[in-house]
């Protein structure tokens, strides 16, 4: 979760929810999304909420947190009880970070089952967990999938050193075959994170991390354009000469090559940044965030959205924990969604998807700019012949110029 | 040495021949407000726990900038042997874009002090300024100003002055705006040395109008020098140009706050309130009379003074046009100098072509259209006017390049000036080299003492009204000092060159330049849209051409990515605020054909990199 947190209203200490929340709630998915705020290392370009042990300044705050996400846990029950909702299994759960692997496997499972204790989880649900390649061991990774992990997903980023050492990652790329065959071992799904557009990052090095990544034949791969974040070590550098600027033709190429060589091993985009080999192996918890669905975020800066309400935790873990030791809701604000807002949502996230956005989701000015859309080559037209709007290759380059047009003046 | 005044002589009851109308004149930055507030001070009109440096300058933006634009009257009394005298003081602007504020003001004097800074000398506004006195035939009393200043240098200075305006170096006067050293003394010279006013008491009323000022409270403030007879409260008066009558509501003095009075009679200077609301009907110039007993010839007014420079003036959001047209009209009432009509551009959409005396009035105007009336502007690049013959004989005027004839011209002519420069005779060959690059014709130079000369130059307005004097500045280490007014006009190799975005031609960034300097402008232009103007779906190039012919070309690629492919996370509040301010920013985009232009685009493509904020301080 991006570290800066937006501006919203104030949350209720007691953490209640407007009743508005109840309102078509059984069709609802309801998802837990479990924050782990602690690195080992600060990589340069990451601006998530996540902290190392000397930032934290003392590592105790490190072994009492998953008592803490625990306490959360039974909060949010509370509050859901409370405000009239009805009962729901977990469908997904997902553990993120930071570098969740961090803390002992037998943290994750302990706040794991807490939640399953308090909610129940559907046959067939995914529990996933981020993971850095250097932070798991085979037992580690079977006391997960002996928890009820169902999938992993591995920091891998690059396959070339030089390209990782500008990233400042810490493992390195041998080890990344190593964490996949354990994963499997333990009867994991494994997914890969990749990131292109690195400074000093050529077209050949990324076809190499591409093919790298491909060959160890992941279920799911994401591929994130590398964003130079305010505030982060590798923005100072960039100000500074330090190292070259990002260049965004650079990255379509790339993006065009991830797509090509991604789909020609099988994968299939289900969402811009998102490729799986199956579609049951998209990954569902992501999905439920660009589909609407409800989920519960625990952990320091996590967000949550319950039926048109987001809210969101204070950011460092000391408040958070203090926050929950008094009792109190640990949100720092929130925000309740009008009709307008959801609809414009709905439309900056799903169009963004493989299935596409209903085209009866857009008013008469989006649909209006369809035909000049597809005109461009930005929009599918034999699935908005069905009534979907579905981006091609360019229109996923575009996404964000495509959402603009289509969205009510 | 006089003390201030026991009794100050009543307006309306005060015999002429105690009167004394007096502006105080001088180059830009010399002191002559802060001589005035010596004035304000000493004469007793403003208590010392009031008194704020210069006084007078109450606008925001004069006292931000540290410039008086408008000048101010102010009556203050003071005693010579035993007679109260009633001093008319008129604190007058030095930047040359300003020197019609001078003219009127003189024409509401019998003298005027000039003042030289003691540690500069003589410099061109001191000239031109002192020659528009002498014009008006004004009693002069010369001053050195600023002589606490340890660079002061009077004995050489007093003989400068004395050189100049004929006399002896002991009649030079010397003080101190600052400390007041002196300023008593200069009191004392004003009543001996300046002529009281003369005028036929019982002749019917003519009053002059030198300044006409809106106010938001009291409507149209008219200011107003009587000649012969008499004003009065509650009387009808009457504009002897336009024959409009008006009552006159109040009648008074400022003082310099305004003081209701029972009338103003002959010498006397003061206001007049009617209750009018638009300036027009109170014309800086115009005589004002009684409607009863109404005099049978006017005084003669003043010129309007000529714009020179014109720019396009457009709102940033186009429904407020109508609010622009208002503020023009406004502003219009305490600006004489001030012209526009409505014109459109395919660009900008509605807006105005608006004439100035120069590019600080320009700025000046649009800063204050922008807080006073709450504004938000782009202005065009400036540009004179020019004389076009077609082929068939017809002449047309052209104050915006985008009307430029495109068909077969005969000649054009552009607007001429006689530019003085007084600068240290070291940076002669400077100067010239300046001049000849600016298509400057020498008329003559002369020395003004052993080390300081005076050159004249008969150029191109339109080489000196931009960057001229910041280059002229940076030449001469600060030292050189620039007047100039208008001269005739000549014929000259002048293009119009056009910018076009996509094949379109944008009609805001039209320019008319000498044939030489087209390849330059068009290199300058086409370089800064590419940084401005953000990548489109398309590729977008940008040429400039005269007519047909393309002069200079530059490529704005085709944009390939524009999606944030990260992991977001829950985050959506974050993604959602960011689109909706993308959005924002799409309503501020003007279409220029399929092309998307920031309205910054346009701001930033039009400022000129020059800033007269600096040229309004020396
Ligand atoms: N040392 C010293 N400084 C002075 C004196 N008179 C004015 N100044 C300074 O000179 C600067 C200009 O003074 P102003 O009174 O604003 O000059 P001005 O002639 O009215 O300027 P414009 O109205 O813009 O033409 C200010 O910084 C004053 O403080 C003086 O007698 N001695
Ligand atoms: C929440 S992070 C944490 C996962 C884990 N700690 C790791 O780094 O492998 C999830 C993914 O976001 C991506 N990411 C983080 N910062 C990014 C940035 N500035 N630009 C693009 N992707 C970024 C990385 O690919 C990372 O694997
Ligand atoms: S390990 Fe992951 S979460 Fe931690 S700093 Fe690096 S990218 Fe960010
Ligand atoms: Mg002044």
């Amino acid at each position: 979760m991006p570290s800066v947190l937006p501006i919203g209203a104030p949350a209720p200490l007691d953490g209640s929810l407007p009743v508005q929340v109840i309102e078509g709630a059984t069709s609802r998915t309801f998802s837990l999304y479990v924050h782990i705020p602690f690195c080992a290392v600060r990589c340069g370009y990451c601006d998530f909420n996540t902290y190392t042990a000397t930032e934290l300044g003392g590592g105790a705050s490190q072994d009492a947190y998953a008592a803490t996400a625990v306490s959360e846990v039974e909060f949010a029950a509370r509050a859901m009880d409370a405000a009239g909702l009805p009962s729901r299994t977990l469908s997904t759960v997902f553990f993120g970070g930071g570098t969740p692997t961090l803390l002992p496997a037998g943290d994750l499972a302990r706040i794991l089952a807490a939640a399953v204790e308090q909610w129940g989880i559907a046959d067939g649900a995914e529990v996933t967990t981020e993971a850095n390649p250097d932070s798991v061991t085979p037992e580690s990774l079977q006391v997960l999938a002996e928890a009820g992990f169902t999938r992993v997903s591995f920091g891998m980023q690059s396959a070339v050193p030089h390209v990782l050492k500008v990233l400042d990652r810490t493992h390195t790329p041998s080890r990344v075959p190593l964490v996949v065959q354990w994963a499997r071992d333990a009867g994991l799904s494994v997914s890969l994170d990749l990131i292109y557009g690195t400074p000093g990052e050529s077209m050949d090095d990324w076809r190499r991390s591409l093919e790298t990544a491909l060959s160890y034949n992941p279920d799911h791969i994401s591929a994130y354009a590398l964003i130079v974040e305010e505030g982060t070590k590798l923005a100072a550098q960039i100000r500074r000469g330090e190292v070259p600027g990002i260049d965004d033709d650079d990255h379509a190429a790339k993006y065009e090559l991830a797509d090509e060589l991604i789909s020609a091993a099988g994968l299939t985009w289900y969402e811009v940044s998102n490729w799986s080999r199956t579609p049951e192996q998209a990954c569902r918890h992501n999905l439920a965030y660009w589909q609407g669905g409800d989920w519960w975020g625990i952990g320091p800066g996590a967000h949550s959205h319950i039926g048109g309400v987001r809210w969101w935790n204070v950011k460092h873990p000391t408040a958070y924990a203090s926050r929950l030791a008094a009792g109190h809701s640990p949100a720092a604000g929130r925000e309740t969604l009008d009709a307008g807002t959801r609809a414009m949502e709905r439309i900056m996230l799903e169009v963004r998807l493989g299935s596409g956005l209903d085209v009866d989701a857009l008013d008469k000015v989006g649909r209006h700019a369809m035909a000049g859309l597809i005109a461009e080559g930005l929009v599918e037209p034999a699935a908005a012949f069905r009534g979907k709007l579905v981006l091609t290759l360019k229109g996923r380059l575009l996404a964000d110029a495509v959402v603009r047009r289509v969205l009510p003046d | 040495m006089s003390p201030m005044a026991r009794t100050a002589p009543v307006p309306a009851a005060t015999d002429p021949a105690i009167i004394r109308n007096f502006c105080i004149i001088a180059h830009i930055d010399h002191g002559k407000s802060t001589l005035a507030d010596r004035m304000l001070q000493f004469t007793g009109v403003v208590q010392a726990r009031d008194m704020k440096a210069q006084y007078l300058d109450r606008m925001d933006i004069e006292r931000e900038r540290g410039i008086t634009i408008k000048s101010q009257a102010v009556r203050m009394p003071w005693e010579v042997d035993n007679t109260a005298y009633a001093l008319n003081m008129i604190d007058t602007p030095g930047h040359v874009d300003f020197t019609y504020e001078v003219s009127r003001s003189l024409a509401a004097c019998e003298g005027a002090v000039l003042l030289v800074d003691a540690a500069q000398g003589i410099e061109a506004q001191t000239l031109a300024n002192l020659y528009l006195a002498m014009e008006n035939d004004l009693t002069i009393i010369p001053v050195l100003n600023k002589i606490d200043l340890p660079a002061a240098q009077p004995e050489k200075y007093a003989e400068e002055l004395a050189n100049l305006i004929g006399g002896d170096p002991d009649e030079v006067m010397r003080v101190s705006g600052k400390t007041g050293i002196g300023v008593e003394s200069l009191l004392d010279r004003i009543v001996r040395d300046i002529p009281a006013p003369v005028g036929q008491a019982d002749a019917p009323a003519r009053a002059m109008i030198f300044d006409s000022v809106y106010d938001t409270y009291r409507g149209v403030v008219t200011y107003v020098r009587v000649v012969d007879g008499h004003l009065s409260p509650r009387e009808r008066i009457q504009m002897m140009s336009t024959k409009a009558s008006h009552e006159l509501l109040e009648i008074g003095v400022s003082s310099p706050e305004p003081v209701p009075t029972k009338g103003l009679g002959v010498g006397e200077v003061g206001y007049l309130i009617t209750g009018v609301k638009d300036v027009r009907q109170s014309k800086v110039g115009d005589t004002v009379t009684n409607q009863a007993k109404p005099a049978s010839e006017s005084l003669g007014g003043y010129q309007d003074p000529k714009p020179m420079v014109f720019s396009g003036l457009y709102p940033l959001d186009g429904t407020d046009y109508p609010n622009l047209r208002e503020a023009l009209d406004k502003l219009k009432l305490n600006d004489a100098a001030l012209v526009y009509e409505p014109e459109t551009s395919a660009a900008l959409g509605f807006g105005f072509r608006v004439g100035f005396l120069g590019l600080l009035h320009l700025e000046i105007v649009r800063e204050r259209l922008e807080r006073e009336f709450n504004l938000d502007l782009i202005s065009t690049a400036p540009n004179v006017v020019y004389e076009v013959t077609l082929e068939d004989k017809s002449v047309r005027t052209v104050t915006n390049p985008s009307e430029f004839p495109s068909g077969k011209i005969n000649e054009v002519r552009e607007p001429m000036v006689a530019a003085t420069i007084l600068a240290p005779n070291e940076f002669v060959g400077a100067i010239m080299e300046l001049c000849q690059g600016r298509r400057g014709q020498m008329r003559g130079m002369d020395y003004l003492s052993e080390d300081r000369v005076e050159m004249r130059y008969w150029i191109p307005l339109a080489e000196i009204v931009f960057d001229f004097f910041d280059q002229l500045k940076s030449k001469t280490r600060g030292y050189a000092s620039l007047d100039w007014k208008a001269e005739g006009e000549q014929v000259a190799d002048l293009v119009k060159v056009d910018i076009l975005l996509q094949g379109e031609q944008v009609d805001a960034f039209s320019a008319i330049t000498h044939r030489d300097k087209a390849y330059a402008y068009g290199v300058m232009m086409t370089s800064k849209l590419r940084e401005l103007i953000p990548r489109q779906q398309f590729e977008v190039p940008i040429q400039a051409a005269i007519g047909s012919r393309i002069i200079a070309r530059e490529n704005i690629r085709a944009i390939r990515k524009d999606v944030l492919a990260k992991c977001y996370g829950g985050d959506i509040t974050r993604k959602r605020k960011l689109l909706e301010k993308q959005k924002e920013g799409k309503k501020r985009m003007k279409m220029v054909g399929r092309v998307e232009v920031p309205q910054e685009a346009f701001i930033a493509a039009l400022t000129t990199d020059d800033s007269s904020k600096d040229k309004a301080k020396k």
